[in-house]
């Protein structure tokens, strides 16, 4: 039998970073989430996924942002990681996919504010407008030297920033950087 | 010091808010508005430095951007010093010091002005003609004496002490310039609602009407006409208006580089307000409203402090309500000094003006002019100065058929000088638009477009203000795909020119020193002993005379030197050539180009889930890739030696524990997954069962070896794959280039799930007994779980992928669990191997006990030219595979030679001689040089289980050559080496089923 | 910097990109039905026009498809995108040399 003790706990990247909360932008670390990396070619008919690239399905506690023409990035707080897993193989059960685990890979960042877009764009190189990205987008792209997947879930100031956990470190301190530089005119 | 040159009145300086600031230790006294120019001619000082070649004395000659002369060196607190600022574009504000460059003890009394005297010997190409004999002087004492005597200003010493932002923008519309032409390019694509961005170098926005003081635009005064306009572009959200921002840099697809100046001219900037922001911005249109700039006239001793641009002198007169001097002479073949002689004598100055056309050629404005009271000198040349630090006089005579008439001294304290204007192209050429020559402008201007943009007002030769605004307004209205025409009415612009090259003179012209281009101290005669050398393309002429090659790009000298390149060959200007425009357009620094990414933000340093406990425990890291890898554990008192010794040993008579995180992982997802690794793998994979790993080989179509790692198999559609530590991304990279483009029918899907899994390689004797405590739901037992197998279940009742794997060549675990749990399940796993003594290591470590076991190490034993059998691996390859990628390759006749090198062991007669890795191997260090290198050695350690050195290496024929003696190079000669099997330790492998 | 049509993701910038080099070069169905000669200029012989070259990009910080492109080499130009397994809509044998 397992002691108790040898019980492991979980330990995120960044937990230790306070909230930086400046006039027009800040940044928050996000807890602990279920992330999934699904695979597909057809997923006709499955209302959560079938969308256009670069836009997502939202619920309250759930997303799916299409990456690209077979790629999606699913998300739900982390106690519903089974309950979407076992949502997607019933949606597709006849289909080929494939759903892998990536909860512990992406870390999210997010950063909110009326700057947020223009802090964004000290290293993301996209039209961030409200044209051009509005609610409900996402996309993988670059923030500085880290690639990241950047995706607007509202239509207030809000946006999240997903990256692999070893550089979660570079993309916090860039945003922040970026946050503190962008709300000085 | 008072500001005696100071109008009482005018300008757009702030009186209220006066400012003071150093000038070589001097204070000096200005008002907020003024450019370090403007306040030191406020004080009556025009010496600001001493020039590049010849030290001369050399004053302020322009009031912008195109300055080439008045360079200072700008102090604005540690970390903050800055050299070759131009004086007319630093913005004076409290508190800064500014220094004079190039001069040395002092400005007034500089010994490197011996150069003057020598110029006779400084002549076009001097460096190529003097230092070239003896050759034994070019390292040793001509370049450093050259280097030593070289270049303007000190770099700093120190880190910059400011930030940087960088930003990247998106607009519709770009309009570069907010003169007039610009402001009504603006006001017409802002109207349609597209997205405007204007951005202008000058702190206000306006160009030429921040100095037109009798100008009216729709019946407006051309100040609130521009304040109108400004005040209208302000109030639209879709437009944002850019002061104190140069577009440097003109790309492809109209990408375009902006520095934004932020903070520069604010002494009260707080400290982590960014100094600079680069603006990387995408237009999809551009409008190029970037005006003209004024050529000097090229005349003897033309470049003495106080000879300025005529224009300069209005705009330092109306803008700046400073006299630049008390009597002034304009020398001229253009109209638009008239313009300046009348404003300069509202504010009562002294003023001759200098025509150097025939009076046949002048118009009106003669008349005009000398209405005012004006002396008009007509058909004069100019054919000297009077003065050294500071003009004193200049020299005239009058021309008449060619013939030089009686010279006359005009006494002055300052000389306004125009010889024309030339449209500022620069960024229109960076954007690869081809230039036309307009004869009648003597200038060249924008041709063919080859990006969306186009050019409007003096940048295009429209020098009329009329036709600037209503020009601007058409590119603005076009580039926003609005039809609307707006017309302007506005006061006539002087416009019109004389075209002169270097003025006649009744000198003998081998004595005159006539400067085209006064930053690189490049004169008429510099020009035309290259041309009489045999250069006539304007491109070997620039270089060979470093003409327009300064950081002033040419923008004051570029079409006098070209002018004076056709005129002495005889040959039409436009067939001399251009010169091509390279960005930057005005200098940048390199924090703006740098931005955020420095220090922590130079590069993303990846780091494990278990990096904080190594950290903790006193690990050195090295770096791999991005990756920072623990290295080794030293204990107190331990060198690196020591350490690595200790941790080998501890592995293989007891356990170790390390972290393997950075190991790529890809998981392989589909029917066809077998089948899609037997395409990129030289193994076999169809048979390999569930629960089984495999040491898979990949090699490029070219045969040669890419990436190694082993893999599992997890289910019958469900490969974990792993890759090296530097190779992961090529790998994955690999993988979808073929599954997407090679074979798109294959049902598989890949995801790089690297950092999803905190990987603790646990190893050694006792490895088992480590973990067995910890685990669930796994039989570990051999029987069960042999070497090679993969069982999912849980540690530390956390799910665990684990591998009995080894990369040591002892009983080995790799557990793989989700990365948030890495930290915890180490934790544990120490604590568990507490009784056996578990240590852990580093990649040093791992290095050196895979070497015992002749493991390669891809990147290390492999260099892309390294095929499965040279290593001694071609028994991975299955046989039975029809194809694979790589395998038509390993077929090619160079591939299956023999004399290939191939992977050997090699000892060192003395045991404790560590070979240099990289070291060439030779059969006989006594052949004459150049000797023949069989090889080189790859891997080379002090193995404490082995109680001696050991290294890998590729030597020609290699395995043949096991017991023969070789010699491999050492930093002082050759040491002998002998040629054995490539595994020094455990050679039966029976330690690792144990 | 180079603006790009990804023909999944439309026009995004250049460092969300590599370039693979030149398009349609089939791997051989069966490689050892090749000689030596052919299989060297299959692996190393590349075309280097002044003018229009049909290109492998991946938009590798996107969508992470490969798909294909008609680039003028001299102008930076791109006459089309399109995606792998597509032919282009222009006559590459007519473009300019």
């Amino acid at each position: 039998m397992l002691e108790a003790r040898n019980l492991a706990r979980r330990v995120a990247p960044l937990v230790a970073e306070a909230p930086v909360v400046l006039e027009r932008a800040s940044v928050h670390t996000l807890p602990a989430h279920a992330r999934f990396s699904l695979r597909a070619r057809d997923v006709s008919g499955v209302e959560t996924l079938d969308h256009p690239i670069g836009r997502t399905w939202l619920s309250e506690k759930r997303f799916a942002a299409r990456l690209g023409p077979d790629e999606w990035l699913l998300g739900a707080p982390e106690s519903d990681g089974d309950l979407l897993q076992q949502g997607i193989e019933r949606a597709l059960s006849s289909r080929f996919f494939s759903l892998v685990d990536i909860s512990h890979r992406n870390v999210a960042i997010e950063i909110s504010g009326p700057a947020a877009a223009e802090a964004l764009n000290a290293g993301c190189p996209l039209d961030l407008s409200e044209a051009a990205f509005p609610n409900g987008s996402a996309t993988r792209t670059l923030l500085g030297k880290a690639e990241i997947v950047l995706a607007r879930p509202s239509a207030a100031p809000v946006y999240r920033v997903e990256c692999w956990r070893s550089f979660a470190t570079y993309a916090h301190g860039f945003l922040i950087e970026a946050a503190s530089s962008a709300s000085f005119r | 010091m008072a500001q005696t040159y100071r109008l009482p009145t005018g300008g757009r300086i702030d009186r209220s808010k006066p400012i003071r600031f150093t000038f070589d230790g001097r204070t000096i006294e200005g008002f907020a508005g003024d450019t370090v120019a403007s306040a030191l001619l406020a004080n009556g000082i025009h010496l600001t430095g001493r020039s590049f070649k010849y030290h001369r004395p050399r004053g302020i000659l322009t009031h912008g951007s195109d300055e080439p002369s008045a360079l200072l060196s700008v102090d604005r607190g540690p970390g903050r010093i800055d050299p070759n600022n131009r004086a007319t574009v630093v913005e004076a504000r409290e508190g800064l010091k500014a220094a004079s460059q190039n001069r040395w003890p002092s400005l007034s009394f500089d010994v490197g002005a011996v150069n003057d005297l020598l110029s006779p010997v400084f002549v076009a190409g001097f460096y190529y003609k003097t230092f070239m004999w003896p050759r034994s002087f070019w390292d040793r004492v001509y370049e450093p004496v050259i280097r030593a005597a070289a270049g303007l200003g000190v770099a700093p010493q120190v880190p910059d002490a400011d930030r940087y932002a960088n930003r990247h923008a998106h607009c519709d519309v770009l309009v570069v310039g907010a003169g007039p032409a610009g402001l009504a390019a603006a006001l017409a694509a802002a109207k349609t609602g597209k997205r405007v961005i204007v951005a202008d170098e000058q702190p206000e926005l306006g160009g030429s009407l921040l100095h037109e003081t009798t100008t009216t635009i729709d019946g407006q005064s051309a100040e609130a006409w521009r304040a109108a306009a400004i005040a209208e572009l302000d109030a639209q959200e879709n437009v944002i208006l850019l002061p104190r921002t140069t577009a440097f840099g003109y790309y492809n697809h109209n990408h375009i580089a902006m520095t934004e100046r932020v903070t520069d001219h604010r002494a009260d900037a707080p400290k982590t307000a960014p100094r600079e922001r680069l603006w990387q911005v995408r237009a999809g249109e551009v409008v190029l409203a970037t005006g003209a700039h004024e050529r000097p006239l090229v005349f003897a001793d033309n470049d003495r402090p106080g000879v300025m641009l005529a224009e300069s002198v209005r705009v330092f007169v109306n803008r700046y309500g400073v006299l630049p001097g008390r009597k002034i002479v304009f020398a001229t073949s253009a109209v638009s000094a008239y313009a300046a002689a009348a404003d300069v004598k509202a504010a009562g100055v002294d003023v001759t003006l200098v025509d150097l056309r025939p009076e046949i050629e002048c118009g009106a404005e003669v008349e005009r002019l000398q209405a005012l009271g004006v002396e008009v000198l007509t058909g004069h040349t100019v054919v000297g100065t009077k003065g050294r630090m500071r003009v004193e006089g200049l020299i005239v005579a009058p021309v008449t058929n060619g013939e030089i008439g009686a010279r006359r001294v005009i006494s002055c304290d300052c000389v306004g000088m125009s010889g024309g204007w030339t449209p500022a192209v620069h960024l229109f050429s960076q954007s690869r638009g081809k230039l036309a020559y307009d004869e009648g402008l003597d200038a060249f201007v924008p041709g063919a477009s080859a990006q969306a943009e186009r050019s409007a007002g003096a940048a295009k030769g429209l020098y009329d203000l009329m036709d600037c605004l209503a020009s601007g307004f058409a590119a603005g209205a076009e580039a926003a795909g609005s039809t609307e025409v707006r017309t302007f009415s506005a006061t006539p612009t002087p416009v019109g020119f004389k075209p002169v090259r270097a003025l006649p003179t009744d000198a003998n012209p081998a004595k005159v020193r006539a400067f085209v281009d006064f930053q690189n101290d490049v004169t008429a005669k510099d020009l035309k002993l290259a041309m009489r050398e045999g250069f006539e393309s304007i491109e070997h002429v620039k270089r060979y005379t470093t003409t327009g090659m300064a950081t002033d790009q040419g923008k004051t000298s570029n079409m006098n030197a070209l002018g004076i390149v056709s005129e002495s060959l005889n040959r039409p200007l436009p067939s001399v050539g251009t010169t091509t425009f390279r960005p930057p357009y005005t200098p940048v620094t390199f924090g703006a180009l740098v931005g955020p990414a420095r220090d922590a933000l130079f590069d993303p340093i990846r780091t494990t889930p278990i990096h904080d406990w190594a950290a903790e425990h006193g690990a050195k890291f090295e770096n791999v890739a991005l990756w920072r890898r623990a290295w080794f554990f030293p204990r107190p008192g331990e060198d690196q030696h020591a350490a690595v010794a200790r941790e080998c040993k501890a592995v293989r008579n007891g356990v170790g524990i390390f972290d393997a995180s950075t190991l790529g992982k890809i998981e392989v997802v589909g029917p066809d997954a077998a089948e899609f690794m037997n395409r990129l793998y030289v193994n076999p994979w169809t048979k390999l069962g569930v629960g089984r790993c495999r040491y898979g080989l990949m090699l490029k179509e070219d045969g040669f070896i890419l990436d190694d790692g082993v893999v599992a198999r997890l289910a019958d559609d469900r490969f974990h794959v792993t890759t090296t530590t530097g190779g992961a991304p090529r790998v994955l990279n690999h993988m979808e280039d073929y599954l997407q483009t090679e074979w798109p029918e294959l049902n598989v899907f890949l995801t790089s799930t690297t950092e999803q899994w905190a990987v603790i390689a646990v190893q050694g004797p006792k490895a088992g007994e480590t973990i067995q405590n910890l685990v669930s739901g796994i039989d570990l037992s051999n029987e069960a779980f042999p070497h090679m197998a993969v069982r999912e279940g849980h540690i530390c009742g956390t799910p665990c992928r684990l591998f009995r794997v080894s990369f040591t060549g002892d009983l080995g675990y790799e557990i793989n669990v989700p990365s948030d749990y890495g930290r915890a399940v180490w934790e544990a796993v120490m604590e568990a191997g507490a009784p056996f003594g578990i240590t852990p290591y580093g990649t040093e470590t791992m290095h050196v006990l895979r070497a015992e076991k002749g493991y390669i190490i891809v990147g290390q034993e492999t260099d892309g030219t390294v095929t499965p059998d040279d290593v001694g691996l071609a028994g991975m390859i299955a046989k039975a595979k029809p194809d694979f990628v790589g395998k038509r390759s390993l077929a090619r006749p160079d591939l299956v030679a023999s004399g290939r090198k191939q992977l050997v062991g090699l000892e060192t007669a003395d045991p404790g001689e560590v070979l240099d890795e990289g070291a060439q191997i030779v059969a006989d260090p006594d052949q004459p040089i150049p000797m023949k290198m069989l090889g080189h050695v790859t891997s080379s350690y002090h193995s404490a289980n082995c109680g001696r050195s050991i290294a890998l290496a590729l030597v020609e024929g290699g395995r043949a050559l096991s017991g023969k003696t070789l010699h491999v190079t050492t930093p002082t000669g050759f040491t002998t080496v002998t040629v054995r099997e490539p595994v020094f330790f455990d050679a039966e492998g029976g330690r690792i089923n144990a | 910097m180079l603006l790009i049509d990804c023909p999944f993701c439309g026009k995004r910038p250049e460092v969300e990109f590599r370039c693979g080099g030149e398009a349609h070069i089939a791997r051989p169905a069966n490689p050892f039905a090749v000689d030596d000669q052919a299989w060297g200029e299959h692996l190393f012989v590349r075309k280097n026009p002044r003018g229009l070259h049909a290109e492998r990009w991946i938009h590798a910080h996107g969508c992470g498809r490969w798909f294909n492109a008609i680039r003028d080499t001299y102008t930076d130009r791109f006459v089309e995108t399109y995606k792998a397994g597509e032919r282009p809509s222009v006559d590459l044998s007519e473009a300019r040399a």
